[in-house]
């Protein structure tokens, strides 16, 4: 009985996932360089267009977050018997459906309820209007 | 009343043991702690989509083209980023039960994270002489907030990260602090996870 607890408190002791210097080594370098590549791009005016750009600073983002995930936050499929990434998955759903929702949703109220600037402004300017009613 | 629930006295069949199974203490932290990562992610996704409707909106005043000065962000960026790998080398020194290596790296790592304050602090103070406070517009209520809660963490951390010292000082690298340590690890690097979406999304799409 007191083996089998014994056990159970190293086994509690050693629950927390730890890494290697090699794979906190390995982790810094690769984020130096997924760090380094945004700001040298934004830095030196942009990759071309802004979507290109945008594309550049999203993916090393992604590929950076990840890179954390793995080498300093050591998440992995087995860690907890799969529970913090199960968790890890149920945030990102309700964080995609919360910021991906909020975004769709004010960009639809902005096009459709807002007053728009571009309709209203040459009407009281009083140009279009005036030149259809001189036609007519 | 209870008794008469069970017909069979034969029936042995046991649907929960009578008593809970004894749990050392803190078995559950990881998963726990990690739950409570995953809710205070919700609270910054809640924060970026706040900033990513309303980050247009600067109501007459500056952009972020005129605000932001991008070495100044790499700098705070590099310290974080270095915070993050000398955190690192604290608990590979408490695996190794080396206490005065974790006071040592600890106490670099609460250099770096107080530097990234500093800078913070630097440019909230810039920005806000600039007459570009959280109140002039839409876009830097969005601004402050996100990042100031950002720094708010830090913040957290930093004062954690004292505790923690003197805990250590005073109790050496017991299982409760190493555990406590851990907590903090995970805690640190996860501020560095959003510190990431906060100077590709707040900084750098800013000055595209």
């Amino acid at each position: 009985m007191s083996n089998s607890t014994d056990h159970h408190d190293d086994h509690a002791a050693a629950q927390f996932p730890h890494g290697t210097k090699r794979e906190y080594v390995t982790g810094f370098i690769l984020a130096v360089i997924l760090t380094v590549i945004p700001f040298g791009v934004v830095m030196s005016g942009g990759a071309g267009s802004f979507r290109i750009t945008a594309i550049i600073i999203l993916v090393c983002a992604v590929a950076q977050m990840i890179v954390h995930m793995v080498y300093f936050l050591h998440m992995s499929p087995k860690a907890e018997n799969g529970w913090s990434l199960i968790s890890l998955v149920f945030t990102l759903i309700l964080l995609i459906i919360a910021v991906s929702g909020t975004i769709w949703v004010m960009y639809n109220m902005d096009a459709n309820m807002m007053p728009s600037m571009e309709d209203e402004m040459p009407a009281m300017q009083g140009d279009m209007p005036m030149g259809q009613m001189s036609d007519s | 009343m209870s008794s008469e629930i069970v017909t069979d006295p034969g029936d042995e069949r046991v649907y929960h043991p009578a008593e809970e199974p004894h749990h050392p203490e803190g078995h559950s932290t990881p998963l726990g702690f990690w739950v409570y990562l995953m809710s205070d992610c919700l609270i910054f996704a809640i924060l970026f989509a706040t900033f990513a409707v309303l980050g247009d909106r600067f109501g007459g005043g500056p952009g972020p083209k005129d605000l932001f000065d991008l070495p100044l962000v790499a700098l705070n960026t590099a310290m974080l980023l270095i915070s993050s790998i000398t955190f690192g080398f604290a608990m590979l020194a408490m695996h190794d039960g080396n206490q005065k290596g974790v006071l040592k790296w600890l106490g670099i790592t609460a250099c770096f994270g107080a530097a990234f304050l500093a800078i913070e602090l630097y440019e909230f103070s810039h920005l806000i002489g600039e007459g570009a406070g959280p109140g002039r517009s839409a876009f830097l209520s969005a601004f402050f907030t996100l990042v100031g809660t950002h720094g708010l963490h830090v913040t957290v951390g930093l004062i954690w990260l004292t505790v923690m010292v003197i805990q250590i000082r005073q109790r050496g690298l017991s299982t409760a602090n190493q555990r406590r340590l851990n907590c903090l690890s995970l805690f640190w690097h996860f501020l560095d996870v959003i510190w990431i979406g906060v100077f590709s999304f707040v900084y750098l799409m800013g000055m595209i």
